[in-house]
């Protein structure tokens, strides 16, 4: 729809949502979204369940595009580039936006080739190149140590926290721009969720993150920018001190003292 | 209170009994037939089984013409009918999940699944045995490979939906093509199912008999040609035990006792499997 030089306003700017509506089926689940990700930051999604973040975030690899009867509306730009156009090659996407998800959700193969088969779709590398990135995708998500010996045993076998950064390691392999953590602690024990704060925040040096959680704390440690969500409205949005210390609407405050959600 | 409880014990020790008993009754007859399919059936075996072809009543033979004629009908009808029903069953189960055609389909498929296989004999015959002007071996494999397809597309599906939806996002989420997020993660997570489903295939067709007899007919020789009448162990069985021989009688029993071990082996292989699959 819109080219790409007449979008290039600020170069800080990964992904513009501008005016997205979406339904599921009839439901219309998000109303006139309007938002920008900055690059190598982190921008957080808070509110209740069933406000849209989740879906927000759905978008912007395009995942709702597996199931039938939802459609988006309006426009998201990646880098100027229009990623709702039917035209658009859904797997290059997905090869620059990556997901992590709520559950760990390891293939039923070896450590190893959890990772190698991202890379695999993209390359085709010589066995030795192919253990480096292997490795340096495990030391990205600081599993290296733990996993070093045993790259061979399944990746079912790992504990939960385990399993969850080998999910980021395998987001990590494929060299996306952009990382979508999908309440990626919310199935872990407070250790294993401490270790995936910290590899966030690692991470942000290189990626542009959003983070969709129900923990307001975790909103408040990781995250640069913060999204308020309610009822598929975005209700507020800015820098997260600002919108956890001085919230400007009423329905924020209410929501992150607690008194609703 | 107390009398409450009572009758409500008795009943627990009537319904219990009553268990029991119909467990027994139906046991002991599976028992029965089992005892003396063993009890007759050993008393054949010996090499000749394996190493002769069928005999004229009075004389020496074996199995070995029926014994090959079954492997190859199995083999080339599993060949073909799996294939085919491992790939409608990932139709069903990814790419038309939620289309129309699936729905219809399934539902035809449940009618195959269902359909007594003389059916299906009979379907052979019309379109190939007769169109030839002869029975032959192969178009007994197309009546097993028949039987075979809506076993596999069946338990294909079933096994698939059984894979966690969030599996196939996370192979989408990495930029992994449709087929790929199938091929790579989606049939190696069902693999013991898909496996289990094939060999409960192989059992289910290796002890039919009907559509056998319209298609590839029997043969008392030993015959490798695809494209002429062979022999099988359930046929052989039907003609040598309604025959008014001692000997092809109990090379009928003989035959018998093969099938029954060879459909039993399998199912313990399958539920192994199925077993491995759970952990």
């Amino acid at each position: 729809m819109s080219s790409v030089s007449s979008t290039k306003s600020d170069p800080s700017i990964k992904v513009d949502v501008r005016g997205l509506d979406f339904y599921y089926g009839g439901h219309h689940a998000l109303k006139s979204i309007n938002l920008s990700l900055l690059s190598k930051k982190v921008t957080s999604f808070i509110g209740p369940s069933g406000c849209g973040k989740s879906t927000l975030l759905r978008i912007l690899n395009r995942m709702y595009d597996l199931y039938p009867g939802q459609r988006a509306e309006g426009e998201v730009l990646l880098d100027g580039e229009n990623i709702l156009d039917p035209a658009i090659d859904l797997n290059a996407l997905r090869a620059r936006v990556g997901m992590v998800f709520q559950k760990p959700t390891p293939f039923p193969m070896s450590i190893y080739d959890n990772i190698a088969f991202g890379i695999k779709l993209y390359e085709n590398l010589p066995r030795a190149e192919l253990d480096v990135r292997v490795e340096e995708a495990l030391r990205g998500a600081a599993l290296w140590n733990e996993v070093k010996d045993k790259l061979q045993m399944s990746g079912l076998g790992l504990s939960g926290g385990q399993q969850q950064r080998l999910c980021i390691a395998r987001s990590v392999a494929v060299q996306p721009d952009i990382i979508l953590f999908d309440e990626p602690c919310s199935a872990l024990d407070p250790i294993s969720t401490a270790k995936i704060e910290e590899l966030i925040e690692e991470l942000e040096t290189q990626y542009t993150i959003a983070i969709v959680t129900h923990n307001m704390q975790q909103a408040v440690r990781v995250s640069d920018y913060t999204a308020f969500m309610y009822l598929g409205e975005l209700v507020e949005f800015g820098k997260t001190d600002d919108v956890f210390n001085t919230p400007k609407e009423k329905r924020t405050l209410d929501y992150i003292t607690g008194r609703f959600g | 209170m107390s009398s409450l409880y009572e009758s409500r014990r008795q009943t627990n020790v009537i319904a219990t009994m009553l268990a029991w008993g119909a467990a027994l009754f139906g046991l002991s007859w599976l028992l029965l037939i089992l005892g003396s399919l063993i009890y007759e059936g050993v008393r054949g075996l010996s090499l000749d089984v394996f190493t002769q072809t069928t005999p004229p009543p009075g004389s020496v033979g074996g199995l070995l013409n029926a014994i090959a004629g079954s492997l190859v009908m199995t083999v080339i009808g599993v060949l073909i009918g799996a294939p085919l029903g491992m790939l409608a069953g990932t139709y069903l189960a990814e790419y038309g999940r939620f289309t129309k055609l699936a729905t219809v389909v399934r539902f035809i498929n449940d009618i195959l699944l269902s359909a007594p296989s003389i059916v299906i004999g009979l379907f052979v015959y019309e379109v190939m045995v007769h169109p030839m002007g002869h029975f032959s071996a192969i178009s007994g494999a197309v009546a097993l490979a028949l039987l075979v397809v809506p076993v596999v597309l069946r338990t294909t599906e079933d096994m698939l939906l059984l894979v966690p939806g969030s599996m196939r996002e996370a192979a989408s989420a990495l930029g992994a093509p449709r087929a790929m997020v199938i091929s790579k993660v989606a049939y190696r997570a069902a693999r013991a199912g898909l496996v289990t489903g094939v060999l409960l295939a192989i059992a289910r067709v290796s002890g039919e008999t009907a559509p056998l007899l319209f298609t590839a007919l029997n043969n008392q020789f030993w015959s490798s040609d695809l494209n002429a009448p062979m022999a099988s162990l359930p046929v052989v069985i039907f003609q040598f035990a309604l025959s008014p021989y001692k000997d092809w009688q109990q090379l009928a029993w003989t035959g018998a006792l093969l099938i029954t071990i060879t459909v039993l082996t399998l199912s313990i292989v399958a539920r192994t499997f199925s077993a491995g699959r759970r952990k």
